[in-house]
């Protein structure tokens, strides 16, 4: 049970139940399933781009070109659905994703291969795949009347009274889940991240943790910005400008170390739905959607303060519990 | 006599399960160079932390220039005239030679930085030490031996009464070294007092007037340097009581495993040859820096060596990552268990799992009952005392980690298992339980390869031990051949005399 109440993930359940509460307080409405599931369908983007993000904070390294991905895939995606609108949806949706993964990939070659810093890396790829999706574009949109309706209903279509988009935030949750927790790859993650000099002492090999990571991250963007364009029913130029620094806050929030090394996809879920609560509080509740970014960066630090402070704790308990 | 310039009253310093320190003592006297001498973890280190204010002394008293001080940190014991000069440079590469010299205590002029003023007097400094080094070098662009030189001038320009040098000529040439002599000189005839710690018994006959000798923190004895104080030095930094006892059993020793020859990596080890058999445990024993990890670093394939070659069941090998040495059956667990051995994060399963995650996930996937199997097998066999085998490493004590480290290598059924100071830093049942540990690896048939600065210890498991000294083997002898003061002389480059 002591155990039990540690977990970063029990905390979070904690906090958000309470901020849940407040809500229902002022909105009882709030809870309705109808509001859940809305609340649900409108994280499910975070969810997935965020478990990318876990996935290489766990190594110590940082995507920050991931709005750039989203919105350069989402724009090839579209425009090809645009020109070719016999091409089933499902191509469509497969070149959406294979687009993004071409973009890890190249990220994946700078950082594993060009041994580039990984912020630095993608700092430089956000404004390079930005710069691609205007040249493609030659800076026009694509819009819901030069999409077809089966694109368009791509997220929202229905089954078992989900939407498709919640289908695929579940499924990716699930997989990524498996991949971080059950195979070999995801524990040589935890492992370069937890100790880089131990890892590479039983061959763990960096370079190819760094190419499955960022990889794995273009196949999530690319996925997710099919979705996007899909669901708002419009690829622009400035799709998913500043998402990656609420991918990153979702880790943080859900007790992903910056430093690598640790973090569950239980913890980074939790961590984005809140993040989606509080969002989708905002305007119920009559706050002005304006506090909406400032109030974010505030529970992202807040988080962070307990963070490092839980940690100085536990640090201080586990020596005292060494010396006995 | 003079008023002492430093006294040390029965320190004791104590970490978690360790006396680093034991009651210790140490005299110096103003115009004085004394001599610190021990083996490895006798406690010098800590020492010098101690009376520079980096630790803090557990019992004890320190009296400098004749009053009880207790200083809170580095900076209040270079107020008050106290400078040390490491081992390891610590500098900051980014910065001038002057702004490194000044750091701490810049020179200012009506609250404003002087930089002429600090450029001129480093510049003085450094031509007072011969050093041809302009003052503005940003200090990444200079030589290792010439940041050492700088390092030592930082202490000079503190105006220092008491000077600590920590091995200060491991990185220095010749030419310096005598230059280092001069200055040290000028410093005795200036009054100040110079604690000058080395291994190397031809620089503390050459520079310095009286030594001190610990072991396993505690004081053994001092006395005046000189011509016959050789034999006295090395008898009191070896001897002790016999009260360790060593489990090593008699192996039958077959065919050889492992066949090195004229193994070097530039600027690291030279011409190292060697033949490990079945059974074998083979000590490398030497002083810090003498490139006996380097070797095995090499062998494991994490270090490319220059030239030489590597034979292993009479086959020629070229060993270039981890993973080609492990499919072979070679594994060296490394000396610095926090560092480059265990995973603080991971559960004790996985980083036990880590090195043969690949035989317990077929298709990728990580097989849980396999992975428990293993846990269980070796966990129980290394004796790692934990509430289950799935908590954090670091909720472990440092004797348990090593315990799960060494547990890691062993799942990978390893035939040369090399271990690099194994029980460095651990506590006196641990280091038992690693001992019956290798020798019952060796009644398995496996060759160990033992790395070790403590000499009982490759002196009560090792079947043969090689020594030694800057990069090249001094000496080969069987288990018993010699005692232990021609082992420790082989290791200084002393051999040589003692034949003489």
């Amino acid at each position: 049970m002591k155990e039990l109440l540690r977990k970063r993930e029990f905390t979070l359940l904690v906090i958000i139940a309470f901020v849940l509460v407040l809500i229902v307080i002022r909105v009882p409405a709030f809870l309705e399933m109808e509001n859940v599931l809305r609340i649900v369908n409108d994280t499910s983007i975070l969810i997935m781009v965020s478990l990318g993000q876990l996935a290489i904070i766990v190594t110590g390294g940082i995507d920050l070109s991931v709005g750039s991905i989203i919105a350069f895939s989402g724009m090839a995606a579209s425009m090809l659905n645009q020109y070719h609108p016999d091409i089933s949806v499902f191509i469509v949706l497969l070149v959406g994703i294979g687009v993004g993964t071409g973009l890890g990939m190249f990220n994946a070659l700078i950082i594993a291969f060009g041994k580039v810093p990984p912020i630095i890396a993608t700092l430089g790829t956000l404004s390079v795949f930005r710069g691609f999706t205007f040249v493609l574009s030659k800076g026009q949109w694509v819009t819901a009347h030069e999409m077809t309706e089966k694109y368009m209903n791509l997220p929202h279509g229905h089954f078992l009274g989900l939407t498709n988009l919640i289908w695929f935030g579940i499924i990716v949750s699930l997989l990524m889940y498996g991949f971080m927790r059950y195979t070999r790859t995801g524990r040589e993650v935890y492992a370069i991240g937890g100790n880089k000099t131990a890892a590479l002492f039983v061959g763990v090999s960096e370079k190819k943790i760094q190419f499955v990571v960022y990889t794995l991250m273009g196949i999530l963007a690319g996925l997710a910005g099919v979705m996007w364009t899909a669901r708002f029913a419009a690829a622009v130029n400035e799709t998913a400008i500043g998402f990656e620094l609420q991918t990153v806050a979702a880790c943080v929030l859900g007790g992903v170390s910056i430093a690598g090394g640790s973090g569950t996809v239980v913890g980074v879920v939790l961590g984005a739905l809140f993040l989606g609560i509080i969002t989708n509080a905002l305007p119920v509740v009559k706050l002005s959607p304006f506090y909406q970014m400032g109030l974010q960066g505030v529970v992202v630090l807040g988080a962070m303060v307990v963070n490092s402070l839980s940690a100085k704790r536990e640090e201080k308990r586990l020596l005292e519990r060494r010396l006995d | 006599m003079s008023q002492p310039m430093l006294r040390l009253e029965k320190i004791s310093k104590y970490f978690p399960g360790i006396k680093a320190l034991d009651d210790v003592h140490l005299v110096l006297h103003p115009g004085e160079v004394h001599a610190l001498v021990g083996e490895n973890g006798a406690g010098k280190s800590t020492l010098v932390k101690i009376i520079t204010g980096v630790y803090q002394p557990t019992n004890g008293k320190i009296y400098y220039k004749g009053e009880e001080l207790d200083f809170a940190n580095a900076l209040e014991a270079q107020k008050h005239g106290i400078a040390a000069i490491h081992q390891e440079a610590s500098m900051f590469p980014e910065l001038s030679v002057t702004e490194n010299i000044f750091m701490g205590h810049h020179i200012k002029h009506r609250g404003r930085i002087d930089w002429k003023e600090m450029r001129n007097h480093t510049a003085a400094l450094l031509e007072r030490m011969d050093l041809n080094i302009n003052p503005s070098t940003t200090v990444k662009n200079l030589s290792t031996a010439e940041r050492h030189m700088v390092e030592i001038a930082k202490a000079l320009s503190i105006d220092a009464d008491l000077v600590i040098m920590d091995e200060p000529t491991s990185a220095l040439s010749l030419r310096e070294i005598e230059d280092l002599y001069k200055i040290i000189r000028q410093l005795k005839d200036a009054g100040k007092a110079v604690l000058f710690i080395s291994h190397k018994f031809d620089e503390i006959f050459e520079i310095c007037d009286k030594y001190t000798v610990f072991r396993d923190g505690k004081y053994i004895g001092e006395g005046p340097v000189e011509k016959s104080a050789l034999d006295k030095i090395i008898t009191m930094m070896v001897g002790r009581s016999l009260d360790q006892m060593f489990p090593k059993a008699e192996v039958k020793i077959t065919d050889p495993i492992l066949e090195v020859k004229n193994f070097t990596r530039t600027g690291y080890f030279k011409d190292i040859s060697f033949t490990l058999r079945k059974g074998e445990i083979l000590g490398f024993f030497g002083l810090v820096g003498a490139g006996r990890t380097e070797i095995m670093r090499a062998l494991f394939g994490i270090d490319k060596a220059s030239s030489g070659e590597v034979v292993f069941k009479g086959k020629q090998v070229a060993i270039h990552n981890p993973k080609t040495a492990m499919k072979l059956g070679i594994v060296y667990i490394p000396e610095d268990r926090h560092e480059q051995g265990a995973i603080q994060d991971m559960s004790i399963t996985h980083n036990i799992t880590l090195p043969v995650i690949d035989e317990l996930s077929p298709l990728g996937i990580t097989r849980k009952a396999a992975e428990q199997e293993t846990v269980q097998k070796y966990g129980t066999l290394m004796e790692i005392k934990a509430a289950s085998w799935d908590v954090a490493l670091n909720t472990l004590s440092g004797g348990n980690q090593q315990k799960v480290v060494i547990a890691k290598w062993l799942a990978t059924h390893p035939k040369v298992l090399i271990m690099d100071e194994p029980t460095k830093g651990i506590d006196v049942a641990t280091k038992a339980a690693v001992h019956r540990f290798v020798s019952s690896m060796a009644e398995k048939g496996l060759a160990v390869i033992l790395v070790s600065s403590e000499l009982p210890e490759i002196e009560g498991m090792s079947d043969r031990i090689i020594v030694m000294h800057e990069g090249r083997v001094t000496a080969e002898y069987e288990r018993g051949q010699v005692d232990s003061e021609t082992i420790i002389r082989a290791a200084t480059g002393n051999l040589k005399e003692q034949s003489a």
